[in-house]
């Protein structure tokens, strides 16, 4: 089937299996920064932002997005150098597979709410599984990023 | 994963309808988190998004939800968060992150009464109705014990009726499926209980009096009681006798917070 | 140890920039599109042998390729463990086998041009089992009358006491002294018998790996591995031919923890592409890395330990069960360390033994998990001298100290090492302090119905195989003055690659950017037997600065002639060669390589590689505090406090990061990460909703400190931290919640319901 849409702003048509999911969908135009983690929607690795939210796209059908504005990490590298850029001065994108879908998360969450607290952010999150940090380097990088006073309960 | 002959999106509920009622390789896709983990063959996926049905409006008696709200816009509605507290974040807020919650629909989370699901027991919390297209209005409580048919979901009703209601869940790590959940309402004197994941399908208790709600005591009688009628089972999260138990502790816990509520 | 530059400090990583990016640099990014989609059909049955498969319906399904099955495949048994000549795994599998040994063992091999194609045709194929008895309990499977393995082309190493026939897949027992008599003599002993499980790397890539024909027919494999040499090896030996026609590549890798230390997926899609001459790739679901991975090995541990009544340690006595599942993959090695690295944090003990059976049992072979057998062991033995320290009324920080290892001991089941760097007595007393030990332990109420408790344990780990791990590093001198490092070890998100070049830099005396690491291709890179027994900042970080000496010497060698002098009479600063006696006279490191390319002397490089004959222990301590919900049960990390000895540290953020993700994956096993099996031996955990890791809300804080030694066989006085960071979650927290409440947990996850139950039993 037929689908119009709009990738990173760029207007694209494609001729889609009826089944295929939004990652497939987006890892076979090229755009590879969002990866398969899980088969359950549990790890966020895959977040892209669907007109400006942040999904899942391994749940998102295709065939959905018809007339949607998809954004992907390629999308939004100049806003995403300086979240990165803290991440990497704490050395927490280590293997950097779910570093991605992490970005994309927290970019969301700054549009939403540019100054949440501890509490708000870590929820926020709480859907981006990382496996290598223990998330406290990135912990670090987003009190930075969000100027958030660290007040970690003790 | 499913395969999907064709992809339809509706445009018409009269149109999903009569899709749907071809038979059980038709089915209405929500928020899909749940259904492209199966690996169905689906004839036709009827897709609902174009209906106008992800709305939220408010009246004079109560809230009218479309069933392809998101769980994340029922989490920070401002309307529903004023009449009836912290209910529904409460109940969704645990459900694995916000990318999920910006998906899951309201009438996926609904329809197939998943025993675990705690939108299932904050809806039947409140004076709620499932509209159904053939079936029209029906109590969410009739609902959440008939069996799963051929109609769709289109809206769920809430009344305003002034009742309180305190939402509770215990879960093994924070964004785990729940052992338990548990929400106690309180209209005036009247106290009832909704239990679910038990694991299966929510029920609510009601018809155990709390005369003198301020006594710990009295509670403790109370929350026994409720636990004690209630059906429990076990699954990998926990046996019945756990979940029993924690029953009684979470029923007491929203006790307490609904009778230190002033606004009670 | 000289001023450094970079060694020491928080350098960032070099690929930080393309992964924070989202550059396609991972296994499944770099596949052509042209490639076969690989899926395996898997046993239904824990055991079985496959009476009758049928295929041709399969293999008629438009799209479809080649199916595959026990039929189709050499008949030579092979292990796919990744390690070291000589592997001490057993060779007792075949790509494909007519009998199955667990619920998911591959069946048979479908390729095709999709997936949807692959899917229909998998549906296809009939199969007949003769369904047998499994063994699902591993404390029944010695001399059970079930055989896993009754095959006649079983291959045993040497020395692993391995019978077969027996469900034995190795066996050993070492002590020192008479441990019965010494314990009879111990005004105070415990005697327990500890149990961890399965658990899952969980690394956020899946297995995956893809394959074709290079220009010369060989197969190039590409492949998200821990251990590209060893994978050579592997395929090799599982095709039946030789290691000249397999090329190994590692691209990134998102993430390991040891589970990539087996070569778990690459057989197929080396099998497919050399059948075929086709491209065909295999990327496992998740709910394939639950099934068919390589967890860490199941283990029950007796443990037996004495003290006098002045808190002095005298004896200890463990024995060891493992469970290796269907293969014996890691099976006679990970046991092994589940004694050395626990009884050996203690002194001059009077006696010692240390014995273990690993078993064959119808579950998923287990492999290389972080830790690798020393989580298990030291859950078992750190546990023990917590309660041997309540039985005695002490404070369990005390009885440590008064009995742990110092610089320069003996260590007690260590090959008969000593240690000849250590700050474990440092780290006690700085895991204390920021705990704030004294105050709180053993507890604080902290509510109508809650405490909050705190427990602590020690660690320590390997550094490398001695005599046997090997890393080598070339360097090329380019252009300008460059350095290109060629490295065969495996960066898998660890950071390697920057670390090793932080190495070089402070060794060559020029800037970190002027280290061009380049990462593993059998074809190109020196061999390096991996990154795994944490052996890669001090194996081949001891390699690197071998191979920087020689560059310098080299760089010398050949600027002196064009300089007019001897080779003695410069000295090179990293930038200049100049004459030691008159340094206005030199020339520049750019101009020596423009004339070198010229012609005027012989192109530098060098090469060098190491092995130890030592492998010096990092150690550390670890306190948990825990809130215990009385009502519930429910444990909660609140705060983890954690000092490390890993030597000089290189990498100040990559070194605190691996500790707290340590810390985090330990707290997931010792709280969360719950396997489970049906009756049928079917793992329940398949995917992220039954087997919950932690996420940002279930980890509390952590914090991390460094009490630094100095080892001097070691790079820059390094030794390693991979691993020895899992270790003291489980038991610190397990004695924690027993500070708390007075139960004492033996098996892991310590499950709220467990506790909730316990105190109400009371």
């Amino acid at each position: 089937m037929l689908i119009e849409l709009f990738l990173n702003e760029e207007k694209v048509q494609a001729d889609i299996r009826p089944d295929m999911m939004l990652l497939d969908f987006l890892r076979s135009r090229g755009l590879k920064s969002m990866k398969r983690g899980c088969d359950t929607g549990n790890c966020g690795l895959c977040t892209v932002w669907v007109d400006g939210k942040p999904v899942l796209s391994c749940g998102v059908p295709a065939a959905r997005v018809q007339g949607a504005h998809i954004t992907t990490l390629e999308g939004v590298q100049a806003e995403a150098e300086e979240f990165s850029r803290f991440l990497a001065e704490e050395g927490a994108d280590q293997c950097g597979f779910c570093s991605p879908g992490l970005i994309m998360n927290v970019l969301a969450l700054k549009k939403e709410n540019p100054h949440p607290t501890e509490a708000e952010m870590k929820e926020y999150l709480a859907g981006n599984l990382c496996r290598c940090t223990g998330y406290q380097a990135q912990y670090r990088a987003l009190v930075k990023y969000f100027g958030i006073e660290e007040v970690q309960q003790g | 994963m499913y395969t999907i002959k064709n992809y339809v999106t509706a445009e018409s509920l009269e149109q999903a309808a009569a899709l749907k009622e071809k038979g059980r390789n038709n089915v209405i896709i929500g928020g899909n988190l749940w259904l492209k983990m199966g690996s169905r063959s689906i004839q036709n996926a009827i897709d609902l998004s174009r209906l106008h049905l992800d709305g939220i409006e408010e009246d004079a008696e109560g809230f009218r939800i479309g069933c392809m709200v998101t769980l994340r816009e029922l989490e920070v509605h401002e309307g529903l968060k004023g009449t009836f507290g912290n209910i529904f974040k409460e109940a969704v807020r645990h459900i694995v992150g916000v990318q999920f919650r910006n998906l899951a629909t309201v009438g996926g989370s609904i329809f197939p009464r998943f025993g675990f699901s705690d939108v299932l027991t904050a809806f039947m919390s409140c004076d709620s109705y499932v509209e159904l297209y053939r079936g029209g209005r029906i109590p969410i409580r009739e609902f959440a014990e008939m069996p799963l048919d051929n109609d769709i979901l289109t809206h769920i009703y809430i009344k305003k009726d002034g009742r309180k209601v305190r939402y509770q869940s215990y879960r093994i790590t924070e964004t785990d499926f729940p052992v338990l959940t548990c929400a106690v309402i309180r209209k005036e004197n009247d106290f009832s209980v909704v239990l679910g994941a038990r694991p299966k399908r929510a029920v609510c208790i009601d018809g155990i009096a709390l005369e003198a709600p301020e006594e710990e005591a009295a509670r403790e009688r109370f929350a026994a009681q409720v636990a004690e009628r209630t059906e429990f089972g076990s699954n990998m999260r926990g046996s019945a006798a756990y979940r029993r138990e924690l029953a009684r502790v979470l029923i007491l816990r929203a006790l307490a917070e609904l009778t230190e509520d002033k606004t009670c | 140890m000289g001023e450094t530059r970079f060694v020491g400090k928080g350098i960032v990583k070099k690929d930080a920039e393309a992964l924070l990016s989202g550059k396609p640099v991972y296994t499944d990014d770099l596949a052509p599109d042209n490639c076969l989609i690989i899926k395996l059909l898997r046993s239904p049955h824990a055991h079985a042998i496959i009476e009758e498969i049928r295929t041709d319906a399969a293999k008629k399904v438009p799209g479809v390729e080649a199916v595959f099955t026990y039929q189709d495949v050499p008949q030579k048994r092979f292990t796919e463990a990744g390690q070291t000549f000589p592997e001490p795994s057993p060779d007792d599998r075949l790509i494909l086998d007519q009998r199955v040994r667990y619920v998911g063992d591959p069946v048979a091999i479908v390729a095709g041009k999709d997936e949807a194609c692959v899917n229909r045709a998998l549906r296809m194929i009939k199969v007949k089992y003769q369904v047998l008895d499994p063994i699902l309990d591993f404390t029944k499977a010695l001399d059970n009358p079930i055989i896993i393995h009754p095959e006649d082309n079983y291959v045993a190493k040497e020395g692993k006491g391995t019978d077969p026939k027996r469900n034995l897949c190795a066996s050993q027992s070492r002590g020192e002294g008479d441990v019965d008599e010494v314990l009879s003599h111990c005004d105070y002993v415990v005697e327990e018998v500890y149990h961890t499980k399965a658990v899952n790397q969980a690394m956020m890539e899946p297995f995956g790996a893809f394959a074709m024909k290079d220009i010369y027919g060989r197969l190039k494999i590409t492949s998200s591995t821990q251990i590209p040499f060893h994978v050579r090896r592997i395929v090799a030996r599982a095709l039946n031919i030789s290691k000249s026609r397999v090329r190994v590549v590692k691209p990134r890798i998102g993430g390991g923890f040891g589970a990539k230390q087996t070569a778990v997926c690459e057989v197929y899609p080396a099998f497919v592409t050399y059948m075929t001459g086709k491209p065909s790739k295999i990327i496992f679901t998740r709910e394939e890395c639950f099934v068919h991975g390589s967890p860490r090995h199941e283990m029950q541990m007796s443990v037996r330990i004495g003290a006098d009544k002045n808190g002095k340690i005298r004896a200890i006595d463990l024995h060891t069960l493992s469970n290796t599942g269907a293969f014996g993959e890691h099976g006679p090695t990970t046991v092994d360390l589940s004694g050395t690295k626990s009884i050996s944090l203690y002194r001059d003990l009077d006696a010692f033994r240390f014995s273990s059976d690993v078993v064959y049992t119808n579950v998923l072979s287990a492999g290389a998990y972080r830790g690798y057998g020393a989580t298990q062991g030291i859950f078992a033995v750190e546990s023990a001298v917590n309660e041997l320290a309540h039985k005695m009324q002490m404070d369990p920080s005390v009885l440590r100290e008064k009995n742990i290892v110092h610089e320069g001991d003996r260590l007690m089941n260590y090959y008969g090492q000593t240690t000849e760097s250590c700050a474990l007595d440092r780290c006690i007393a700085k895991v204390k302090e920021m705990i704030d030990w004294d105050k709180k332990y053993p507890y604080v109420k902290t509510g109508p119905h809650t405490v909050r408790a705190v427990g602590m344990a020690l660690s320590m780990q390997s550094s490398g195989i001695n005599n046997c791990d090997v890393g080598s590093v070339q360097i090329k001198l380019n252009d300008d003055g460059f350095y290109t490092l060629m490295i065969g070890c495996s960066d898998m998100g660890t950071g390697c690659d920057t670390i090793l070049a932080q190495m070089a830099a402070d060794c060559l005396g020029c800037e970190y950017d002027n280290i061009i690491v380049r990462g593993v291709d059998t074809d190109q890179s020196p061999y390096d037997s991996g990154s795994y027994a944490s052996s890669t900042t001090y194996v081949t970080g001891m390699a690197v600065v071998k191979a920087c000496e020689q560059m310098k010497s080299r760089i010398c060698e050949e600027a002196a002639p064009l300089m007019g002098l001897a080779p003695n009479e410069v000295e090179f600063d990293g930038a200049l060669i100049s004459e030691k006696k008159d340094p206005e006279h030199f020339m520049e490191l750019a101009d020596l390589v423009t004339s070198l390319q010229a012609g005027s002397g012989k192109i530098i490089t060098a090469a060098a590689s190491n092995t130890s004959n030592v492998s010096p222990p990092p150690f550390m301590a670890g306190a948990a505090e825990v809130e215990i919900d009385l009502e519930t049960g429910k444990v909660t990390p609140i705060d983890y406090a954690a000092v490390v000895d890993c030597g000089t540290v290189i990498n100040s953020n990559l070194a605190r990061v691996q500790t707290e993700g340590g810390l985090v994956q330990g707290i997931g096993m010792a709280l969360y990460e719950d396997i489970q099996y049906t009756e049928k031996g079917k793992l329940k955990n398949r995917n992220f909703i039954s087997y919950k890791i932690p996420t940002r809300l279930d980890m509390g804080r952590v914090r991390v400190d460094f009490e630094s030694s100095y080892e001097k066989t070691g790079p820059f006085g390094a030794k390693s931290i991979g691993e020895v960071v899992i270790n003291t979650p489980s038991p610190a927290i397990a004695d924690a919640v027993y500070n708390g409440t007075g139960l004492r947990f033996r098996t892991l996850p310590i499950t709220s319901e467990q506790v909730f139950m316990g105190l109400h039993k009371k």
